[in-house]
């Protein structure tokens, strides 16, 4: 390859410093005023740790992040167990089959978020089920399922076919080969999809909004509902804690595979 | 100073009330709970404390933005609350389609407190299914320094002047009403020629360039900050500004406006109708009423807190009207069975979109 | 027992709450709130005001893609070249954003723009007038580019970093100048990365909600917006059917682009994330 002459090198640099700072300065800033003891966004009046204080006993706060992080869990461990037996059944298909199945994991995919939030909505009340911490979590299941699906399927195509079906002929018991044979060998593949899973949960907005209530709000719906309020240096620090908290579950994330390949 | 008076009024009443000294089993409703939907930022999140504590009740304490968006969270029966505050014309509705319940007054000895001119309402008769929370006016918040003239019509929000600057509420009935007033009709129209002059008026406003945008609580930071000109709110939300920044005045066009009442009800979805009720009755003590108007700055309906009110409220327009300001006002009705109920929506979603 | 039994729950599942709930939208769009067949649904929106919003959401949705297209592609391509010492951390930080919730990444927007901002307390300490941002039509697409440039780079990244850069070699060897290698090489050999990262910006830009409202401070609607409105506020007694058909149109025109896109390059899948 040519050498890249200076000039190159130069607008390279240059270019991504400015999308850098074109992404982060926005957050670096939300940050910083979680940290300024002015409520004004215009002058640093010092250092405090008040709003994060303030944070913690907000109870309106507290309750929707036990909401986020129950509906987070719950949806992660259903979604890992159906999305994970359900590729471990694909995998088994005729192609046809498999095919149809696996273009069902597109819909939610495709299908804008606000038409799929509409949707269910629209399904429950038709039902007369109340909406509530529930029904959200039945709906986070379902846009969770095909990130654990679209994790554990490579690794399934990976494995040598041969295993399972040795520790059948040597009198293995189907469902123990599953998890003596096959669970282990796509682990990796499972907890990616898990920790996907969970971080979508955590960071959805649109679809909860539509297949919850206000009674159970999770933290998206919070900082929605404060946007109207004009400004709250609380919803700084608990946008900055938001924000560490998925930083943190990516850098896991991409511990075990790269991020690339997601 | 004031903040003062409250703290010494609150402790005395305190001390004069049997129940602050209840054990805990001897709670009225331990171990029960009741889910309160109120508007964003119109209660002093202190009284939930206090009524927890003296009856052992939790208060699960939901907030909505608009009347309009409370009424499709109950009708579709969705959801299930004990307490709801609606404005008047919204309860009107809500008595007319069954879904609110007849209240036992008996439960609400503290109904006595309210002044009389809100009790006995016509669109609650005998205040059989609401009580009066707290009330106030539509109108105009300026910032003297921006605005040279003193504002005093609704025209001024159509002012080239502050082009950019100027703000209407994120509100139906509202926004649709100033469209009513300015073509000099009433605020209740069911006539489809009023209601498209007004839908002019409106979309005018929207495509020159005056407008600033569309927006609910904001618009009280928004004006305290210097940030706007002039912004149409609710009195209360108004007082809350001008406590901010002095260069800010509340005004009652001339050309007439609205007056209104919250009230609490208990919906026909209410799980504990009698905890329900000692929540009313609760929000009608004058100790509680004086917090809450102290925090939200709304005018309280309770007779002992009116009659506290200090020289500065009482001069305060967005406080505390003069009774000329409030001829000129008028109640919103239940426009639902209107004829031309379908226009009211209509006209507001070719304003906002 | 079969071992693709296994996928029964699976099934079970998206049937129910991905499939179904679809086709209530279908049903609701297609009848009248007692459940007869119509089609006055759709005619609803033969109205300037609904058409409105679907053009102006196009629009905005258009800028928007367009915008992070320039500012994306020579991200991407920077990015999978060998430029930079530590590229797999610098794509980390790129790729970032995207996993941070919209209201958050908007509302850091908005202390950002408001009028009372960071920006302009920086721009009057220079001794630089205030700029009203908030409100403008370019704040709403500066918000919408902020939100989805990250989904125009990975796809375009990713189909760079695999690209044979012999093929390149060799058109350096045969004489070819920069930026005929660029044109004529690097771009045609990435376009199934631009599909996705175009498919991937616009669809869910022509849908957004809240963003443009809060950017806006309420002016200017989109869609997404639109349906909240419907579904959320109007008490218009058919606003289940009349929603349920704005919907199924977002829809369609999605699925539309993104066929028309396979089009384009037939090898991509359908959300391209994968």
């Amino acid at each position: 390859m040519v050498r890249d002459s200076r000039a190159t090198k130069i607008f390279r640099t240059l270019w991504m410093a400015l999308i850098l700072l074109f992404l982060y300065a926005p957050i670096l800033i939300m940050i910083a005023l979680s940290f300024n003891a002015s409520v004004s966004r215009s002058q640093w009046t010092g250092f405090t740790l008040d709003w994060y204080v303030k944070l913690f006993h907000d109870p309106a706060i507290l309750g929707a992040l036990k909401t986020t992080i129950e509906v987070a869990v719950i949806a992660t461990i259903v979604s890992t167990i159906i999305g994970t037996l359900g590729a471990i059944g694909i995998h088994s298909m005729n192609s046809g089959m498999a095919g149809l199945l696996i273009d069902v994991s597109y819909l939610p995919m495709t299908t804008p978020d606000i038409v799929t939030g509409v949707s269910l909505m629209l399904m429950y009340l038709f039902c007369h089920v109340p909406l509530g911490k529930w029904t959200m979590i039945f709906a986070h299941i379902a846009f969770d399922i095909p990130y654990v699906l679209f994790s554990v399927m490579p690794k399934l195509r990976q494995m040598n076919p041969n295993l399972y079906e040795a520790a059948l002929d040597l009198g293995c018991h189907p469902i123990k080969a599953l998890y003596k044979v096959i669970v282990p060998e796509i682990m990796p593949g499972i907890f990616t999809g898990a920790l996907l899973a969970f971080t979508m949960s955590l960071d959805d907005f649109v679809i909860s909004y539509f297949t919850s209530s206000d009674m159970y709000p999770n933290l998206s719906r919070i900082v929605y509902s404060s946007t109207k309020l004009g400004v709250k240096p609380t919803m700084y620090a608990l946008s900055t804690l938001m924000f560490v908290t998925i930083l943190l579950l990516l850098v896991l994330v991409n511990k075990r595979t790269k991020l690339e390949n997601l | 100073m004031k903040k003062l008076a409250i703290v010494l009024l609150v402790a005395l009443l305190a001390a004069a009330l049997p129940v602050a000294c209840l054990a805990e089993a001897d709670k009225p409703f331990a171990g029960a709970e009741i889910k309160v939907y109120n508007w964003e930022d119109y209660i002093d999140r202190e009284v939930l404390k206090i009524f927890e504590e003296e009856t052992g009740c939790h208060v699960n304490y939901v907030t909505f933005s608009q009347n309009e968006d409370m009424y499709t969270k109950l009708s579709t029966g969705a959801e299930s609350y004990d307490v709801v505050i609606p404005s008047e014309y919204m309860i009107e509705r809500l008595i007319k389609e069954d879904l609110v319940e007849e209240l036992n007054l008996d439960n609400i000895p503290n109904m006595a407190n309210v002044v009389d001119n809100l009790l006995d309402p016509i669109y609650d008769p005998g205040n059989a299914h609401s009580i009066p929370y707290m009330w106030g006016t539509l109108g105009i918040v300026y910032n003297t320094e921006m605005v040279e003239d003193p504002v005093t019509s609704w025209n001024a929000l159509l002012d080239e002047k502050y082009a950019g600057e100027i703000f209407m509420m994120d509100s139906m009935r509202d926004t649709v009403a100033i469209g009513l007033i300015m073509n000099g009709y009433s605020v209740n129209s069911d006539s489809e020629e009023e209601l498209e002059a007004a839908r002019e008026w409106l979309l005018a406003q929207k495509d020159s360039n005056v407008l600033g945008g569309y927006i609910l609580d904001q618009a009280k930071d928004m004006m305290a900050g210097n940030e706007a000109a002039m912004a149409v709110m609710y009195s209360g939300d108004a007082l809350y500004a001008i406590e901010k920044n002095d260069a800010l005045a509340y005004v009652i066009p001339d050309e007439g406006s609205n007056i209104w009442v919250d009230g609490m009800c208990v919906p026909k979805s209410a799980k504990n109708k009698e905890a329900a009720e000692c929540f009313i009755n609760f929000m009608c003590r004058p100790d509680i009423a004086q917090m809450n108007m102290d925090y939200i700055y709304y005018s309280s309906p309770i007779k002992q807190v009116v009659e506290q009110l200090d020289e500065e409220e009482l001069a305060s327009i967005a406080m505390n009207p003069t009774d000329e300001m409030v001829a000129r006002c008028e109640y919103y009705v239940d426009i639902s069975t209107f004829d031309n109920a379908w226009l009211y929506d209509d006209v507001w979603m070719d304003v906002l979109m | 027992m079969k071992r693709s039994w296994y996928a029964s729950p699976y099934a079970l599942w998206m049937l129910l709450f991905a499939v179904v709930p679809l086709l209530f939208v279908c049903w609701y769009a297609f009848t009248t709130p007692q459940g007869a067949f119509t089609l006055s649904n759709f005619q609803e929106f033969t109205k300037p005001r609904y058409l409105g919003v679907i053009l102006r959401s196009l629009k905005h949705a258009l800028y928007c893609t367009v915008l992070c297209l320039i500012l994306g592609y020579p991200t991407a391509y920077f990015l999978a070249g060998r430029g930079f010492n530590h590229t797999q951390s610098l794509v980390v930080l790129i790729l970032l954003p995207m996993w941070m919730n919209l209201l958050l990444r908007t509302y850091a927007m908005m202390s950002l723009l408001d009028d009372n901002g960071v920006l302009n307390a920086a721009l009057q300490a220079i001794g630089l007038g205030k700029v009203k941002v908030i409100g403008t039509e370019g704040a709403v697409v500066m918000g919408l580019v902020y939100n989805y440039l990250p989904f125009m780079v990975l796809p375009i990244y990713t189909v760079l970093k695999k690209m044979d850069y012999s093929v390149i070699e060799a058109a350096e060897d045969l004489g070819c100048n920069p930026f005929r290698v660029i044109t004529r090489v690097v771009i045609p050999m990435s376009l199934p990365g631009i599909v996705s990262g175009i498919t991937m910006v616009f669809m869910p830009a022509v849908t957004s909600f809240a963003i443009s409202t809060l950017l806006s401070n309420g002016k200017i609607r989109l869609a997404g917006d639109l349906i909240d409105y419907i579904f959320n506020q109007s008490s218009n007694p058919t606003r289940w059917n009349i929603g349920s058909s704005f919907s199924l149109i977002m829809l369609v025109l999605i699925l539309i682009s993104i066929g028309f896109l396979r089009k384009v390059d037939p090898d991509s899948e359908g959300g391209g994330m994968w």
